[in-house]
């Protein structure tokens, strides 16, 4: 997206404010970070060597560290913590569609005056501070918590479930907290579904589950596109709630990042993986971007 | 507008003056690190307004400091490695002792500790101290490895054989890599701050034989898990597994917490007071470094804190029972299991760091 010359000036401003906004609080901290993932850590404040040093008066030399990326690929730790995080936010965003879809469909489906209460109800957890939901799943999940002493009196399980502190529990907290951002998205898409298509379907002999895999699914593609991305992006460089349900055997960028940043005080290294995670991110959007172009000139 | 700034002027310039008028000290310590009236009495005495924070980790003051203009101008690092590398990077400035009376009653021998990373005392003052060790859950450990348990060894943590048999009622080890592994150092016989590239590697070793049985790593959610007996064993600070004892007796669940200093040896680590080379009010600093100088205002926050603090005037007046309690204070032949926290370089710390995510996750 270019700024044409021949526009009124007033929709120029009009773009050129969110691009302002995306050079000022995204490019340029991307900058900083990209800045110190090219020097060198060192025991003073802060911690990192300048790019630009002063060798003898009025002579500066330019040193460019390449070696964390170097050894960000070298170290086999690095691309493990990748995959973690590649698999965690990647099956989380499968179980998010799973549940979210069919809530989406039914909320979509239901008469009028239902659909803003349920649409509430998404949203109403939302009202607490997502720390005190986190913590609450920890009450739940926990050996002596709310699930096992309930499964334990109705004497369907005789020793309690360890799930708190196991990968299961990051994936209940993930998929449980990022829910209504593949809902919405969804809801919005099917509430807007042309529903003549699937009478005239029916009309001509179509049954209902494959209206639903010809018609309903692929004009809800946009919302399940935006839905995965609201949960997968986040997912990727998420923190919180792997390090609070999480056990010893979930290795993760977001974690990686907080060791090399606050135990090894090697703030390069954190730098240079927050700039790796950047790429993992992007490079996906780029490739739908690709294809969505693509699709875009097939069919015109 | 003109009149607008005419009629504000005064009382910015009001406001102005009675800000810099009243002093300010913004203190950053440990959580529950503190009695509940201290600064509130420190306030009353001196009329300086105190701004108070709290951290759970080393790490996450360090990364203010090391940024640069924190704004805070007393903090409470552990000694080792924390304030040691802190005075190497000149990140403290010199305390004026002509500002702090009762320094004689600290105790000389941890003076003396400190002044091998601090030459002549001349940043550091020692607030508290205490062991690492392991805390445990009498009945259930019982239950477990029968009457006979073993009690004061590292076995309780390190042994796959006596761990994989608790794990049903879960073990926990510290989320801190030169606690476990130089624990894990004792325990395998080898020197504890061997930290060679086959030292480190060693420890690994012996932590992730146990690694499977292992609940969880963390350095302080064992405090409530004990008490609450989600946990049966846990790698611990010697104040903390004694606040969780003391939370299970005030809940009256029936849960018996216990505290152990391994008698293969274990860790003492000091906090200390220090005024960052940056603080902007160093003068009220000093306040309040004096304050908790007097025998009668830090006794109190051993009391509250279970952890002996440096004052040897202080110690009589501690609480009886805090005063006599061999996981707080403990008798000479325990205190000769105890040995300082080794310091490891720079270099190492990055290796043992690396090492340990790779231990704790399983790679």
């Amino acid at each position: 997206m270019k700024l044409k010359p021949g526009l009124p000036p007033a929709r120029n401003l009009i773009i050129a404010v969110p691009w302002f906004w995306l050079a000022l609080f995204f490019l340029l901290p991307f900058l900083f970070v990209l800045k110190i993932s090219l020097s060198e850590p060192t025991l003073a404040q802060p911690p990192y060597m300048d790019l630009i040093r002063e060798i003898e008066d009025g002579f500066v030399t330019l040193v460019i560290n390449f070696s964390n990326y170097q050894l960000l690929l070298e170290d086999s730790l690095y691309l493990s913590a990748l995959w973690g995080s590649l698999k965690v936010a990647g099956i989380s965003t499968l179980f998010c569609l799973l549940i979210g879809y069919p809530m989406a469909y039914a909320i979509a489906r239901s008469p009028v005056h239902w659909r803003l209460p349920l649409l509430m109800l998404i949203i109403l957890p939302f009202w607490t501070s997502f720390l005190i939901r986190i913590y609450a799943w920890i009450g739940i999940l926990k050996t002596n918590g709310l699930l096992n002493n309930l499964l334990m009196g109705m004497g369907l399980i005789d020793s309690p479930l360890e799930i708190m502190h196991t990968p299961i529990a990051v994936y209940i907290g993930v998929v449980y907290n990022y829910l209504p951002f593949v809902v919405l998205p969804l809801y919005a898409t099917l509430i807007r579904l042309d529903l003549t298509l699937l009478e005239a379907a029916a009309d001509l002999g179509c049954r209902p589950w494959k209206q639903f895999l010809l018609i309903t699914l692929p004009l809800s593609m946009p919302g399940v596109l935006a839905g995965s991305m609201l949960v997968f992006i986040p997912v990727m460089g998420e923190f919180v709630i792997p390090d609070l349900l999480g056990g010893p055997n979930t290795l993760m960028l977001g974690k990686l990042m907080w060791t090399e940043f606050f135990s090894n005080k090697d703030w390069p290294l954190a730098s240079s993986l927050a700039a790796l995670l950047l790429v993992a991110l992007i490079l996906p959007f780029v490739l739908l971007r690709h294809f969505e172009r693509r699709a875009e000139e097939a069919s015109t | 507008m003109k009149k607008l700034f005419q009629t504000l002027l005064p009382s910015l310039l009001l406001t102005g003056a009675t800000a810099s008028a009243a002093q300010e000290l913004h203190i950053y310590n440990w959580s529950d690190y503190i009695a509940e009236d201290t600064i509130e009495n420190f306030e009353k005495a001196t009329g300086i307004d105190v701004v108070y924070d709290v951290y759970d980790a080393n790490e996450v003051m360090e990364a203010k400091l090391l940024a640069g203009r924190s704004g805070y101008d007393l903090i409470f690092p552990t000694a080792r490695p924390f304030a040691e590398r802190h005075i190497k990077a000149d990140l403290y400035q010199p305390l004026d002792k002509s500002q702090l009376e009762g320094l004689d009653n600290l105790d000389p021998v941890i003076m003396k500790s400190l002044a091998s990373i601090d030459a002549e005392n001349a940043h550091l003052v020692p607030y508290m101290w205490g062991s690492s060790g392991i805390g445990y859950n009498v009945e259930k450990v019982r239950e477990v490895l029968g009457d006979d348990m073993p009690k004061d060894t590292w076995r309780l943590l390190f042994d796959p054989e006596i761990v994989a048999k608790l794990a049903s009622c879960g073990v926990t080890l510290m989320d801190d890599p030169t606690e476990v592994l130089v624990a894990a150092n004792i325990y395998r016989g080898a020197d504890a701050d061997d930290f060679s590239k086959a030292g480190i590697a060693g420890a690994s070793e012996t932590v992730a034989a146990v690694r499977p049985h292992i609940r969880y790593f963390h350095s302080s959610q064992y405090i409530n898990d004990l008490a609450n007996g989600d946990i049966c064993v846990a790698h611990g600070y010697s104040g903390d597994v004694l606040q969780a004892r003391d939370r299970a007796a005030e809940a009256g669940n029936g849960v018996e917490i216990a505290y152990a200093v391994p008698s293969e040896g274990a860790l003492v680590w000091t906090d200390v007071m220090a005024i960052p080379a940056d603080a902007p009010n160093p003068g009220p600093a000093h306040a309040f470094i004096n304050y908790l100088l007097k025998p009668d205002v830090i006794a109190p926050i051993t009391d509250y804190v279970a952890y002996a603090n440096a004052n040897r005037a202080a110690t009589e007046l501690v609480d009886e029972e805090i005063r006599n309690d061999p996981g707080i204070y403990p008798p000479a032949n325990t205190q000769a299991k105890l040995r300082e926290t080794p310091t490891p370089s720079e270099r190492e710390i990055r290796a043992l760091n690396r090492s340990w995510t790779r231990v704790k996750t399983g790679q």
